[in-house]
């Protein structure tokens, strides 16, 4: 198997749609002829031409719109937003228009569309630059949501996304577009709503998703040398999310924590959580722990923006606390 | 252009007339308390729909709208029956009574809807035109919105779009003179919102919305340039709506005096003159047909309120599509 990097196996799955669908295209700012404002459409402009990776003006909610009446009429854009934090301006083409059509149509006009690009803080952007959308994305009915950096499952993620005839929001990472793993070459999917278990563990199930999923593999690799074995769970697809995966783990370690990025207020690991309680509650040897964002807009400063990101060390505490230890 | 034969005149004098007595219905449905929500009646507009949407091939043509989108699809053919049915909040609407007064959809007349968020509906018409281009199709896209909808930045993105791209999209703006209750003299700096057009180095024309000879005339040029060229353009279709921006409007901010005299323009009676003039009816035909729309209008009143409601369990069905 080849071991190619996160921004190639995006790559690899657009570039294996479009040559097999036409209707497939690629729309964004900077994604042709600067290939990609961080190299992850480098060269398909010249593999696939102007019409079909096409350069937009920033305009996040003209072309987002514009990728919705495409799908109404059989097109299968892929709206690439530089990051979600651009996307806001988009919000009323994804949540009124895009996600309401199909259903406010009576079945009529679904919405097959991909909207993709890096979401959450990068390092050191400030505010604007810094922020996770996923929470608000997966409670707004009609869309599919997917998060996931590891190159494999965004592969075969994104294929399933571009073939889905949903609209479906695909939040990346631009931390991790150079990190590697290993990637199976060709026609590879994996099904929306299918999480993946990262590391077998009995003590603790940590819940992880994007870029987190790093850092639990990290708290994990350090608390097994105090003989703590951390479950971690990735969930992939966040809505619809794969409960059952976590209801099952939980039923087995008796304890859960959920690392998120973003702030903590009505978030996806509150919803984890309550699911959790209702579903579990008499597997739980300890009330659930989250861990996010604090409370604040992201500052620039490097080490209070460290503070202000769920870190490893947080998390460890998080475990440890679920443990009483 | 081809002038309308007679057969035409008769043509648009009923699916006008059609559409007026249909609003009208709607307007006593609403006050009857037979439906509820939102209501946005099309009277006084009707040359608009009807001059337009004859000059497009219907059913090949794409054709997206605003929520004042009741009389639009039946021009393009739909039943009144599955507008009505909508309007109800039917199983048989054209929307199966998802979508509602604002939200009128047929795939198969390429009616892309009634849309409920100013502006909000120009992008997608950008997007359709994407689509004719990136086919090579022989079509275009009318994109009707209110004159309140160049105000909303989305309006200027995809215009822009359309121009930068050459997409065979047909910008129309149903000048009615008032965004709701703020009239567009006090919201725009412009005397001549076609002159938005100017902005984007994109083709524009003032039509004159009140008279169907004319808007079809005009219409019928705009929609053939356009698919031979196959570069977008911005239509400021003069228009007034004679009713309330919705039935819940008490028109405070326009006088009696103005409505009066935008009614003695009324496009029903100006084409009635014309054919009387031109000896194309007489008015025992426009009794006739009076009658005729009165029984489509009340035929499709009873089936609307005949028709089932959805079911419950349906309440989950087009949420994703499979």
């Amino acid at each position: 198997m080849a071991i190619i990097s996160l921004r190639e196996a995006l790559r690899q799955a657009m570039t294996e749609e479009m040559e097999r669908d036409p209707t497939v295209f690629l729309m964004g700012e900077e994604v042709g002829e600067y290939n990609g404002a961080y190299k992850v459409s480098k060269g398909m402009l010249q593999q696939f031409g102007p019409m079909r990776v096409v350069d937009s003006p920033i305009s996040e909610a003209g072309f987002c719109g514009l990728g919705v009446g495409a799908a109404m009429v059989g097109m299968r854009p892929i709206i690439e937003m530089m990051t979600w934090n651009f996307a806001i301006q988009a919000f009323d083409q994804i949540i009124n228009h895009a996600a309401k059509m199909l259903y406010m149509s009576g079945g009529q006009f679904p919405i097959p569309m991909v909207i993709r690009g890096p979401h959450g803080a990068a390092h050191m952007l400030s505010a604007q630059h810094s922020q996770c959308v996923d929470h608000m994305l997966v409670n707004v009915p009609g869309m599919i949501v997917i998060s996931t950096v590891i190159p494999a499952d965004a592969k075969g993620l994104m294929k399933s996304a571009i073939r889905n005839n949903n609209p479906v929001c695909f939040l990346e990472s631009e931390m991790v577009y150079g990190k590697e793993g290993e990637v199976p070459e060709g026609e590879y999917l994996i099904p929306i709503g299918v999480g993946d278990i990262k590391r077998k563990g009995e003590h603790v199930t940590l819940v992880a998703w994007n870029k987190m999923v790093y850092v639990a593999l990290e708290v994990a690799e350090e608390l097994a040398q105090e003989g703590i074995e951390v479950e971690i769970l990735d969930p992939r697809t966040l809505q619809p999310l794969d409960e059952n995966m976590i209801f099952e783990s939980v039923r087995k370690t008796h304890r859960l924590v959920v690392l998120e990025e973003g702030w903590g207020i009505s978030t996806i690991g509150n919803y984890i959580v309550d699911r959790t309680v209702t579903e579990c509650f008499d597997d739980l040897d300890a009330p659930p722990v989250r861990v996010h964002n604090h409370f604040v807009p992201m500052p620039y400063n490097e080490t209070l923006e460290h503070e202000v990101l769920p870190n490893k060390e947080r998390t460890i505490e998080a475990i440890k606390k679920v443990l009483y230890r | 252009m081809p002038a309308p034969t007679n057969a035409q005149l008769v043509e648009f004098y009923k699916d006008m007339l059609l559409a007026r007595r249909f609003e009208e219905r709607c307007g006593q449905l609403y006050v009857q308390q037979k439906f509820s929500g939102f209501c946005h009646l099309y009277i006084g507009q009707e040359a608009v729909s009807t001059g337009s949407l004859n000059a497009i091939r219907k059913g090949q043509d794409y054709v997206i709208s605003g929520y004042r989108d009741h009389v639009q699809p039946i021009t393009l053919g739909m039943t009144p029956r599955e507008v009505m049915a909508e309007m109800l909040g039917k199983a048989t609407g054209c929307a199966s009574g998802r979508g509602g007064s604002m939200h009128m959809f047929s795939s198969k007349l390429r009616y892309l809807g009634g849309h409920g968020i100013v502006g909000g509906q120009v992008p997608l018409a950008a997007g359709v035109g994407w689509k004719i281009k990136s086919m090579k199709e022989d079509l275009v896209i009318l994109c009707f919105m209110g004159d309140a909808a160049i105000n909303q930045g989305q309006f200027h993105e995809a215009l822009n779009m359309a121009a930068i791209w050459d997409l065979p999209c047909i910008f129309i703006i149903e000048n009615n003179l008032y965004g709701m209750g703020t009239a567009i003299s006090r919201t725009c700096s412009l005397n001549v919102l076609a002159d938005r057009a100017k902005g984007y180095n994109m083709r524009q024309a003032v039509v004159d919305g009140r008279n169907v000879l004319n808007t079809y005339a005009q219409m019928y040029e705009i929609v053939e340039e356009t698919r031979k060229t196959s570069k977008p353009i911005l239509v400021e279709m003069q228009t007034y709506r004679f009713r309330g921006h919705s039935m819940s409007d008490p028109q405070t901010y326009r006088l009696k005096e103005e409505v009066e005299r935008e009614r003695q323009q009324d496009c029903l009676q100006t084409l009635r003159d014309h054919m009387v003039a031109q000896k194309v009816a007489t008015d025992d035909d426009f009794d006739k047909w009076e009658e005729e729309i009165s029984e489509i209008v009340e035929d499709s009143v009873t089936f609307a309120e005949e028709s089932p409601e959805p079911e419950l369990h349906t309440i989950f069905d087009h949420v994703l599509a499979p």
